[in-house]
């Protein structure tokens, strides 16, 4: 496994700002990674950083072994979707795919065919005359990718691709991106916001929060065993339960974290309160308190529900409770 | 009862115009067009057509009487040499100050929209209008004084020992003179100046809504700085530029008093249209000097728009 990315103490600060604050990060060559975070929690810098638009304040970016620094953008054998797309409005669709091609000096019938191919890829065959304005989100969102693709590069950076559409469309793209990969086998790299996105596309996921990298794994890994109430919380919504609490239960004074379609309505168990109800559709959300400990359950399809103020027992399989070391 | 349901409040005169009014929409917009479409409709454009009229006249040559007969004579008055050099050299210079507005204006733009913030904009929306501000003469005579032979540039020619420098300059013919506040270098020096504003107020505006990640994704793309200039940032400025220039070219044109305080005695279209209409009496031809520029700009605007220099708009 070759290393296409890899980050060694890297940092980024704007005066007291630490962005990005000593990251080290080894991303594999053919790998689908995420990088997955609140906004502010240093994630797009970092992508920017691997594109070259941001320069590090300490550390060493190497890209497929090359040292980065000192590399500009123009130069480097990596292609970025934009959050906003940035297609430029005065050429046509042709033209900002074969933009690439066109500033590295193909002729021109050679770039429009290679263009014209990129298209296709994205299903946009017969698009290449319009406008950037004319199409919609979604298609742009195409455009942006076939205009990247089509310099063949060694390593894609998605900044927050999908986050202006609708869901329909974004889980229809989620699928593409994920089979494109497979059938390219280049590496994308990935940030976003949305957990959910990050789980269910990417190989392995790494949690950023201020300016850190708090976890790196597989996404069952991250879902299932986050190390730290941050993971749990932002990434599974899970109940994150006090030290105290756990230490009752498991005898390990530790933060714990409990997924909310784990815990059910049990004969036995723990009583606790119902403080509000949310339907959802394919499953209702219960808030509760057990004590003085806040908690979500997640109830699938059933008869009954409980009300607001009821007093209910619940409980949950042992295992499910996942005692976090780190704090 | 029922009324009062929605609303309960009582409505006086001004309450029930106001009604009137977000009822009719359409009633608002015409009271507020009336009294600026009435004064570009009879005072601005009918003087225009006044004055388009007047050129299809001609002159008695003899009695000096205007008649009052359509004729293309005049017209074809603007192509005898001596007037059609003023219209040449008139063209040329605005065309020079426009290149040079652009030239010098972009760059001060681009500082502007990309890198100013706060107080720094503030300061250069500041020096930017700041000329504007004081009377146009004042800073014409000031230029004057500023290009005169006893002025301070040749003063700093002199004094950096590059006085040979400045006379070959000034040896030239056509650009040159006796000085440089007599020579059709110091009218474009003054001409830049005093329409310098013009050109980089739009040009810093088109650039204000050009997304930083367009010029991202052009390097990220492979485009060197120099190709991301030519083929994105300058096509998206476009607009801003044509717009400036539009300004620039229009006041060149037609200004009179710049060439006449500055310059040599070559004579450019607004002198000549002024001493047309004044002490020469030739209203038809002073007509037919001031559709010039009009034509000229309509040309230049179509050709502009088929070269596509507002499809970024």
């Amino acid at each position: 496994m070759t290393s296409a990315i890899r980050f060694s103490g890297v940092s980024r600060h704007y005066g007291d700002v630490r962005a990005v604050d000593n990251v080290d990060l080894d991303i594999a060559e053919g790998e689908f990674f995420a990088m997955l975070g609140p906004s502010g929690s240093g994630k797009t810098t970092s992508l920017r950083l691997i594109a070259g638009f941001e320069r590090p304040t300490a550390g060493e970016i190497r890209i497929f072994g090359q040292v980065a620094q000192g590399i500009p953008p123009y130069r480097r054998n990596v292609n970025t979707v934009f959050q906003d797309y940035a297609l430029f409005p005065h050429l046509n669709v042709r033209d900002n795919v074969a933009y690439g091609l066109m500033v590295a000096g193909q002729p021109k019938a050679q770039r429009h065919g290679a263009a014209d191919g990129a298209l296709e890829m994205v299903a946009l065959t017969g698009y290449g005359d319009r406008k950037p304005s004319e199409l919609s989100g979604g298609q742009r969102q195409r455009v942006a990718l076939a205009r990247a693709l089509v310099n063949e590069p060694k390593a894609l950076l998605l900044d927050e691709p999908l986050g202006a559409l609708d869901l329909k469309l974004r889980e229809q793209m989620q699928e593409e991106l994920k089979s494109l990969q497979r059938s390219l086998g280049i590496t994308f790299i990935f940030v976003t916001h949305d957990q959910g996105e990050a789980l269910s596309m990417a190989d392995r996921v790494a949690v950023f929060n201020e300016g850190r990298i708090v976890q790196i794994g597989a996404p069952e890994t991250i879902y299932f065993r986050p190390e730290t109430p941050f993971v749990a919380d932002f990434v599974g919504s899970s109940n994150v339960l006090p030290p105290e609490f756990v230490a009752q239960l498991t005898g390990r004074k530790a933060h714990g974290a409990l997924r909310p379609e784990a815990v059910h309505l049990s004969e036995q168990g723990h009583s606790a309160t119902v403080r509000s109800v949310s339907f959802l559709g394919a499953a209702t959300r219960i808030g509760i308190r057990i004590g003085d400990v806040p908690m979500t359950m997640l109830l699938p399809k059933s008869d009954t529900f409980p009300k607001v103020g009821d007093t209910v027992t619940v409980n949950w399989a042992a295992e499910d409770l996942h005692v976090m070391d780190r704090a | 009862m029922s009324m009062q349901a929605v609303s309960d409040r009582g409505a006086g005169l001004f309450g029930r115009l106001s009604d009137t009014l977000w009822r009719r929409p359409g009633l608002l917009i015409f009271l507020l067009i009336l009294p600026p479409a009435a004064w570009l409709g009879i005072i601005y454009l009918g003087s225009l057509f006044a004055l388009l009229a007047q050129s299809f006249f001609s002159i008695d040559e003899f009695t000096g009487i205007i008649q009052y007969e359509f004729t293309l004579k005049t017209y074809a008055e603007l192509f005898r040499p001596s007037n059609f050099d003023i219209i040449l050299r008139t063209v040329v210079m605005a065309a020079a100050v426009t290149v040079g507005a652009a030239a010098v204006g972009f760059p001060v733009a681009y500082f502007a929209a990309r890198y100013a913030r706060g107080k720094w904009k503030a300061i250069f929306y500041l020096g930017v209008m700041m000329p504007l501000w004081s009377s146009y003469l004042v800073k014409v005579y000031s230029w004057k004084l500023i290009l005169a032979k006893e002025g301070i540039l040749n003063w700093m020619f002199e004094t950096l020992h590059l006085g040979w420098f400045l006379n070959a300059y000034l040896a030239i013919p056509v650009i040159g003179g006796n000085s440089l506040s007599v020579s059709a270098t110091g009218t474009f020096l003054v001409f830049l100046y005093v329409w310098l504003p013009f050109m980089i107020l739009p040009i810093q505006a088109a650039l204000e809504r050009v997304p930083h990640s367009m010029l991202e994704a052009s390097g990220d793309l492979g485009a060197r700085p120099a190709q991301t200039f030519r083929h994105v940032l300058f096509p998206l400025a476009l607009p801003g530029v044509i717009a400036g220039s539009i300004f620039t070219f229009s006041l060149t044109l037609g200004d009179y008093i710049i060439p006449q305080i500055v310059g040599s005695s070559r004579r450019f279209i607004g002198q000549a249209v002024y001493a047309y209409q004044g002490t020469a009496g030739n209203i038809p031809l002073a007509a037919a000097f001031a559709v010039v520029p009009i034509l000229l700009m309509a040309v230049y605007l179509w050709i502009a728009k088929r070269q596509g220099a507002f499809d970024a708009l």
